[in-house]
């Protein structure tokens, strides 16, 4: 099988071609070394970072903008959606506190991505 | 038991209201929008005309030169902006001539003061911008421009400091005499009676004829599209500009607006809903053709909105202003297309004449003339705003950075008579939303500002109508 | 108050501004921000993808900006959050209306960095109804990201900007449909990477040469029509499609606000609609520099922040008297490209000149040349140069400093869509 993918490491948008063939995957059309690592990448365990909102406790604002610390599948996206809209934080929050750990043990850690302060 | 109920709040209804508040009677109006100033009255072309178009001898001839009289008085009594900034009709050609010819003769028959036929050099003096291609010009010193939304607000406002009562959410349904008074049912059952029934239903002003049997008159909607143009291209004309009539109406104008803004537009084209207020390419390229013809250096790529309104129109042409055959002291105001916002303050004597007719009328001694506008902070001076400032600490936000609108501006306008419960009832009193981002960096605020001010949550606040509701929920399902 | 340096706009350029000021000498500094906080659009802007040129790595938005509001507060800058400036005049006198009432301000220099507004469904003309439910994609994200309402649950967005598409996504992870992605070019104006994570991750289709024709619905968006567009835009007869939705977001380009600027006689370039600068940032009214997107508009945060310093700094030589330039020519944008940044070039600066444009087509392996009286001064190779990606380029204090007459930058190589 052959699949195509539009590298994204840069603005030119190679082409790239990955065969799955018996002496493993034959990638062809990149233009440089990172090209070719992100169409492995994305044919053998695609990932993203997730990013979104979870609700917030006393705060200034009623939801804290919060990331996953590394990458996670991209089949777990919307799964992990469905958790993070289950936690509910607690103000005061500061920039890179973890808000869950772990989440559904991808690795990943919850943390938030801004300070928010207590509503006074 | 009221003494008269109005069924309608825009324009003319809310002229009427104020016009009968002078007096020692019971009034409501009933308005079936989420607010006043939701039909004809909140999408025109704003203009006060002069008075030397509709044909001498009807009653919008009449009324239109009387009600622009009474714009100059009304304005000032009740603090809403209004412009005598003059109009001139422009002609091309011959035949364009002798139509100004007409509309000359016409106007004095009607009574219109102020009126010249002027030449090529005068018009490009006056207006350097319009076409070089200018034969001979109509001015009217007495046109002007107005607020169409403010003047309504300042209406019913007054109305209301003086007594008359406003229901809004209240669509009439049934109409029908029981003994000595008038029984008005709405939709959601409430029930009204009165003495005297005013129908200034506008756009339904046929249906609500017809609860009551008559069938004089049908209303047949016609569109006009419009163009509002960014306030720092206004400057390209002072007056508004007209072409020369034809049978379609007073064709396309060109105007400044009181906030200063420009205003391009009409088309008039029939429809068949009341409610399609669409725009279409097809309108609006009609508007730009007309409106390059008479002032061809418009920058129509400084659009901020592209808007339709529908006028009710009907057969007759008149104004039809008549008591009903079947129900004795209900009075139908038919056909109230333009000249309307012009002859509204008219219209509203006519009523009065009208009343006086079933009910000795009596002037209250209590009766309160004056009403004054929500202040625009920015447009004060150093002074007036240190002074404002102090009083009230809500007038140091600005909400709106286009327009400069402040939230004790917008806290105002919600809190006042006949108060803004719409993000569009705000835009239209204070205008946070009309200028060039359309609301896009204050719209969350005013979201939020409603939702305080009013006590109702987010998702409950509605554009305008209902079913017009902002946002549709919380992202979270645990908030 | 007096002021060596006033900086209007506390987003990522009015903060690197603020900073480079101070750090290069301006004694009193103030940010003077509308907003409750500092940060400007970052703190809406939760995604994840910012900072790779400045920090090498990938940050949120709120991140980003976290960085420079830190640095801000760690020195002795006056912050005036909640106060919008409402006049200035060429005499770099601010008035401004806050928490503190009204105030005025005087400064030596003045930064302008009030950033830029998104293009509304009114300013392009869409056609039928007016309804609740057109969005701008900046106010449906603000409204998601920071005040945690759904705007809609079945999206249309017009125009594949990149704030469109990061939308898109958006809207889908907080379980919204998103049904397609409308735009009108041939080519989205969007960056390649959104397109692949937040419209192919999902299977949300893109329609390039489509239009959104009209709105549908009195109260509420119904449904939209979208038809296809030839080349010169105009819509192919029997090409409409109605698309079922409760929300249309539009994301058709952002517009400098320089309205404040205006006030102060700041003459504006219409194709970038932003202020004329030279290469220190300074506009043509003396001490007044402009910066971030009013001054152009930026798809990276990055080079809003490298042109930032520049102006900050310069606003603090202006303050100390230092910034003496006496020799400039201009600089022109060849046909192939939209515009050119700055306007004009100091050549006795030995700072050098930092020169950005955008480009109106697609190249493929192009060669940007930099001609001074027809004569090549400079010249860079790239594998690709698209609209949607602004091009930086230094030329130094040696290349310009005996440089008689103006400057062309141009692309040379073929267009390719």
């Amino acid at each position: 099988m052959i699949r195509d993918i539009t590298c994204i490491a840069c603005p030119l948008g190679c082409e790239i071609k990955v065969e799955d063939t018996e002496n493993g995957y034959l990638i062809t059309g990149y233009t440089c070394k990172k090209g070719k690592d992100y169409a492995l990448q994305e044919i053998t365990d695609p990932r993203r970072i997730l990013t979104s909102t979870v609700a917030v406790e006393d705060g200034v604002l009623k939801v804290l903008p919060v990331k996953t610390d590394k990458a996670i599948p991209k089949d777990m996206l919307l799964k992990c959606m469905e958790e993070i809209n289950k936690i509910k934080a607690k103000a005061p929050i500061y920039v890179g506190q973890v808000i869950k750990e772990n989440i559904l043990n991808t690795g990943a850690n919850l943390v938030a991505t801004r300070n928010l302060a207590k509503k006074e | 038991m009221y003494d008269c109920i109005i069924i309608g709040a825009g324009v003319v209804g809310a002229a009427t209201a104020r016009e009968l508040s002078k007096y020692n009677l019971r009034i409501a109006v009933l308005e079936k929008g989420t607010e006043v100033c939701q039909g004809t009255s909140k999408a025109n072309s704003a203009i006060v005309h002069g008075g030397y178009d509709a044909a001498y001898g009807t009653l919008k001839g009449k009324l239109n030169v009387r009600g622009a009289k009474l714009y100059q008085k009304l304005s000032k009594e009740l603090n809403f902006s209004y412009d005598k900034c003059g109009s001139l009709v422009l002609a091309f050609n011959d035949e364009d001539e002798k139509k100004l010819e007409e509309l000359y003769e016409n106007g004095l028959k009607n009574g219109v003061e102020g009126l010249r036929i002027i030449d090529k050099d005068e018009i490009l003096n006056m207006e350097p911008n319009v076409s070089q291609d200018v034969t001979k010009a109509l001015y009217c010193s007495e046109a002007g421009i107005v607020c169409p939304f403010n003047a309504t607000f300042a209406f019913i406002e007054n109305a209301m400091d003086n007594g008359v009562e406003l229901f809004l959410e209240e669509k009439v349904v049934n109409i029908r005499k029981e003994n000595d008074y008038i029984l008005v049912g709405t939709e959601k059952g409430s029930e009204f009676k009165t003495k005297i029934l005013i129908n200034s239903a506008g756009l339904y002003s046929d249906e609500i004829a017809e609860l009551a049997g008559d069938k004089e008159f049908k209303v047949k909607p016609r569109r006009g599209e419009y163009r509002i143009l960014d306030k720092k291209v206004s400057d390209i004309v002072n007056h508004v500009i007209f072409t020369t009539p034809t049978k379609a109406g007073k064709g396309v104008l060109v105007s400044p607006t009181v906030h200063g803004n420009l205003i391009v537009g009409p088309t008039s084209d029939p429809v068949d809903d009341k409610e399609d207020t669409r725009t279409t390419d097809k309108g609006i390229e009609k508007v730009d053709e007309v409106a390059l013809k008479l002032v061809p250096k418009l920058s129509l790529n400084e659009t901020i909105r592209v808007f339709a309104g529908n006028r009710a129109s009907i057969e007759q042409g008149d104004f039809l202003i008549f008591e009903s055959k079947n129900i004795k002291g209900m009075l139908n105001l038919g056909g109230i297309d333009s000249p309307g916002l012009a002859s509204s303050p008219a219209i509203a004597e006519e009523v009065r004449d009208f009343v006086s007719k079933y009910i000795d009328l009596t002037e209250k001694n209590n009766f309160i003339k004056e009403r004054q506008a929500i202040p625009h902070f920015n447009e004060l001076s150093d002074e007036e705003k240190e002074e404002i400032l102090k009083r009230n600490p809500n007038y140091k936000k600005i909400i709106c950075r286009c327009e400069m609108i402040t939230e004790g501006e917008i806290i105002e306008a919600i809190h006042r008579n006949a108060g803004a419960r719409t993000v569009d009832g705000i835009k239209r009193r204070v205008r946070p939303g009309s200028g060039r981002c359309q609301g896009g960096f204050c719209g969350p605020r005013i979201l939020e500002i409603l939702s305080r001010e009013l006590d109702i949550p987010v998702e409950d606040i509605l554009k305008e109508s209902q079913g017009s509701n902002i946002v549709v929920g919380r992202t979270k399902g645990v908030l | 108050m007096e002021y060596d340096c006033i900086v209007i706009g506390g987003g990522p350029a009015g903060l690197a501004a603020a900073i480079e000021a101070k750090d290069n000498g301006a004694d009193k500094v103030c940010v003077i921000e509308r907003d409750r906080e500092l940060g400007g659009i970052l703190n809406q802007c939760i995604h994840n993808g910012f900072g790779l040129h400045e920090f090498n790595e990938e940050l949120t938005g709120p991140e980003y900006a976290a960085k420079f509001i830190d640095e801000v507060y760690k020195r002795d800058i006056d912050i005036f959050l909640n106060t919008m400036v409402i006049d200035l005049t060429k005499d770099k006198e601010v008035t401004a209306l806050g928490d503190n009432g009204l105030i005025k301000l005087k400064g030596k220099s003045v930064v302008l960095a009030m950033g830029c507004r998104e293009r509304t469904a009114g300013a392009i003309g869409v056609k039928g109804f007016r309804p609740a439910g057109v969005y701008n994609a900046g106010m449906a994200q603000r409204l998601i990201n920071m005040e945690g309402y759904l705007v809609g649950k079945e999206v249309v967005i017009y125009g594949s900007g990149d704030i469109g598409l990061i939308m898109a996504r958006r809207m889908t992870l907080e379980g919204a449909k998103v049904k397609a992605v409308v735009e009108i070019m041939p080519h989205s104006s969007g960056l390649n990477r959104n397109i692949h994570q937040c419209l192919n991750d999902f299977n949300i289709p893109l329609l390039l040469s489509h239009k959104v024709t009209e709105i549908h619905g009195k109260n509420r968006v119904e449904g939209v029509t979208i038809a296809k567009v030839d080349d010169k835009f105009n819509e192919i007869d029997g090409t409409r499609e109605y698309i079922s939705c409760d929300t249309l977001l539009l994301s058709v380009g952002l517009i400098p606000e320089n309205e404040i600027s205006q006030k102060a006689n700041v003459s504006i370039d219409l194709r970038t609609r932003g202020a004329y600068v030279d290469s220190n940032m300074q506009t043509e009214i003396p001490g007044i520099f402009s910066c971030g997107n009013v001054l152009h508009v930026h798809d990276i945060v990055d080079f809003v922040t490298r042109e930032s310093r520049i102006a900050g700094k310069n606003a603090a030589r202006f303050a100390r008297g230092e910034l003496n330039n006496s020799k400039y020519i201009d600089v022109y944008a060849g046909d192939k490209l939209i515009y050119v940044i700055p306007q004009k070039i100091a050549l006795d600066d030995e700072n050098g000149a930092l020169i950005c444009f955008r480009s109106k087509n697609i190249y493929r392996n192009p060669t940007v040349k930099i001609y001074s009286n027809d004569k090549l001064i400079k010249q860079k190779k790239y594998k690709i140069i698209v609209p949607s990606e602004m091009i930086q380029i230094h030329l130094k204090y040696d290349y310009i400093k005996d440089l008689e007459g103006n400057i062309m930058v141009d692309i040379e190589g073929e267009k390719n869509d």
